[in-house]
């Protein structure tokens, strides 16, 4: 099953990768994060679908995709 | 179940400096996936610029040289004239570039210098608070265009591209935007394109890269995208402006 | 023409000297009074398989020579005063960013276009930094043809060693003036470069740079800069005398003035003054002991510049009030003749010498 990873504390919480999720199954977390920004993360992951749209507008390099 | 992305080998792991939703990181990572894929990361060598990106010689994991505010492609040239068989890149913004760099970027250019030039335009100076540079498009407001940009008193916003591809020294250049999905995958290619020009050979080889400063925009990460799309592409049209015949 | 003597105008000498040190690279923009060294070197330096290019601006020049330098090939630009001006930037980025390489700077009138007659108007500008920042040049000022070479192939040296750029301070008559000069067989010093960026194969990534946003770490860099220039000046001061030894006026003059200044002092010894020259070599570092010591035995000190007094700002440091400092210069391109200077010196010694 496809997933996604998020590597939380490089999260500046710009919200592209939620923004251009066309299963729009990334949502902010409500806590901090080191750099204290409220980081990206995948609610219903078994929805994903693995296109890696996330990670290529995430300036961050924040997310690993597998599928 | 297999890795599908993950940070190319060129790309450093640290955070970097800039602000949420800056585009700079994806471009970062677009010459971090060339040089993976062209697997040059050992034989290449980036020019960093004055201006927000300056610090990219922390990012990719190339040797690197930060030259003064306009000059990378003097610099790049001195490099590549010292060793002609490696890679040589600059990396500038607008102001760097368009502005106080017209006249290496336009001699570079004209000498087919065998380098590649990543140009960032996203209309303003980041680095030093949001000021007009010389891509502010007519009526933006900025730091030093507080009522807009007045074509009258301030000039028209440069195109680069369209200029530098009247040059016969130029092999490969195109303009294209890193603002959706779709636009980011062609910008990828025209990447490496530019690398693939000076690499076999062929000429100079510049992408320009039309990218987004939410920060001094004073728009949302998502709402300079799309801006990028309104008000940005209209003046500044995407596509190949110099392609050379014998690219393999 | 190895070990034989032959007639070259300055600016040629420098030429030929540069490629004898191995400079690798040459990076040109025409200015006069230098451009039979473009000239000489954009029919030399390919003929031996080397780069001559000629940049859109000297700015583009010095900046080539940045990241030319920085891959740690043996480079050289040159220019005349308005043009080494426009060069300060990138000087100041190369001395920030420890590259060596060597800039020549074959002196004329200012300020603004000024003439394009000799002067040595340019010695603040070379010897207290020239652009922003707190730097040093190594400053070699050849009096003689001969000199041009022999301080070019140095100056090399001194730039690797140092991982400083070297400037060579010549005038427009050294530069246009032919003697005959003998090219000496010699091995150029080989210095590692583990700095440089040649591509990262084989070890970690190498980053040419002069930014430091961090006060405590630009502050460090600053300190590690000074103590590399202390040791230049403890090690490297050059500087030549004629007739100095019981000379009670000591003149002091550099470069082509000190030519023609020592024909002045052989004529006021012809007249019973015991005048007597001291030559700096290395304008920095600059010979402040050997000045300070000659001035203990002399009455009075005379420098001597095509300029309107820049040097003698150092020659009173040196002396540090003990002797008083008399200054004669001519500007624009006007030079002193031989007679003139020895008319000062008679004037001086008359001041200070009577009995």
């Amino acid at each position: 099953m496809p997933k996604v990873e998020f590597n939380v504390d490089r999260c500046k919480g710009c919200e592209l990768c939620a923004v251009f999720c066309p299963q729009k199954i990334i949502k902010l977390s409500e806590g901090i994060n080191k750099l204290g920004y409220h980081p990206a993360t995948v609610k219903e992951m078994e929805k994903c679908t693995g296109c890696a749209i996330c990670a290529r507008v995430c300036p961050d390099c924040v997310i690993k995709v597998y599928k | 179940m297999k890795v599908v992305f993950e940070r190319p080998r060129a790309l450093s792991d640290v955070t970097t400096h800039y602000c949420p939703g800056c585009t700079h990181g994806i471009i970062h990572r677009l010459v971090a996936e060339v040089i993976d894929e062209l697997g040059i990361l050992e034989r290449t060598i980036g020019v960093a610029p004055v201006g927000c990106a300056v610090l990219a010689y922390n990012y990719l994991e190339c040797d690197w040289q930060q030259a003064a505010h306009g000059r990378a492609p003097a610099v790049a040239t001195g490099i590549k004239r010292a060793l002609p068989d490696r890679v040589v890149f600059t990396y500038q913004g607008d102001g760097d570039l368009a502005s106080i760099g017209t006249a290496e970027i336009v001699h570079a250019a004209n000498r087919g210098e065998r380098i590649t030039v990543i140009y960032v335009n996203n209309a303003i100076y980041g680095m030093t608070g949001g000021q007009m540079a010389p891509t502010t498009l007519e009526g933006q407001v900025t730091a030093t265009s507080p009522r807009g940009r007045d074509i009258k008193q301030a000039g028209h916003p440069m195109r680069m591209a369209e200029m530098l591809a009247t040059l016969p020294g130029v092999s490969y250049l195109a303009r294209v935007a890193v603002n959706k999905p779709a636009n980011i995958m062609k910008a990828k290619k025209a990447i490496k394109q530019a690398f693939m020009v000076q690499i076999d050979d062929l000429g100079f080889g510049m992408v320009e890269i039309l990218s987004t400063c939410p920060t001094n925009w004073g728009l949302q990460p998502a709402k300079a995208m799309e801006w990028v799309d309104e008000k940005m592409i209209p003046y500044y049209p995407l596509g190949e402006f110099k392609v050379p015949g014998e690219v393999k | 023409m190895l070990g034989e003597k032959v007639l070259m105008k300055g600016n040629e000498a420098i030429g030929e000297a540069a490629i004898r040190a191995g400079c690798q690279l040459y990076f040109a923009y025409p200015i006069t009074p230098q451009s039979e060294l473009p000239q000489y070197l954009a029919r030399r330096m390919p003929e031996e398989g080397r780069v001559f290019l000629q940049a859109e601006s000297e700015i583009a020049a010095i900046n080539m020579v940045y990241g030319a330098a920085g891959t740690g090939a043996r480079v050289m630009t040159s220019s005349s005063s308005p043009g080494i001006s426009l060069k300060q930037e990138g000087i100041s980025y190369i001395a920030g960013a420890e590259l060596p390489c060597v800039i020549v700077n074959i002196v004329r009138g200012g300020p603004g276009l000024g003439g394009i007659q000799p002067a040595q108007s340019d010695y603040f500008q070379a010897t207290k930094g020239g652009g922003h920042g707190d730097y040093r040049l190594i400053v070699l000022a050849p009096a003689s043809v001969q000199e041009m070479v022999d301080l070019t192939i140095l100056a090399f040296d001194l730039a690797d060693q140092y991982r400083n750029p070297v400037m060579i301070l010549g005038d427009g008559v050294l530069g246009q003036m032919m003697e005959p000069v003998e090219f000496k067989d010699f091995e150029p010093v080989k210095i590692p470069k583990p700095w440089a960026t040649t591509g990262r194969k084989g070890r970690e990534k190498n980053i040419i740079n002069s930014l430091y946003l961090d006060p405590t770490k630009l502050e460090e860099h600053n300190w590690h800069l000074q103590a590399k220039y202390r040791e230049i000046a403890e090690k490297e001061v050059r500087y030549d005398t004629y007739r100095s030894e019981d000379a009670e006026v000591l003149v002091v003059a550099y470069g082509i003035t000190a030519r023609i200044a020592r024909t002045a002092v052989d004529m006021a010894r012809a007249q019973g003054i015991a005048a007597g020259l001291l030559r700096p070599i290395t304008l920095f570092p600059f010979p402040t002991e050997a000045i300070a010591q000659a001035a203990e035995g002399a009455k009075a000190l005379l420098t001597v510049e095509l300029s309107a007094g820049q040097m003698v700002e150092d020659v009173r440091l040196a002396v540090n009030g003990k002797r008083p400092v008399y200054f004669y210069g001519r500007t624009g391109g006007m030079m002193p003749t031989p007679e003139e200077i020895c008319r000062e010196i008679v004037k001086v010694a008359g001041k200070e010498v009577a009995e």
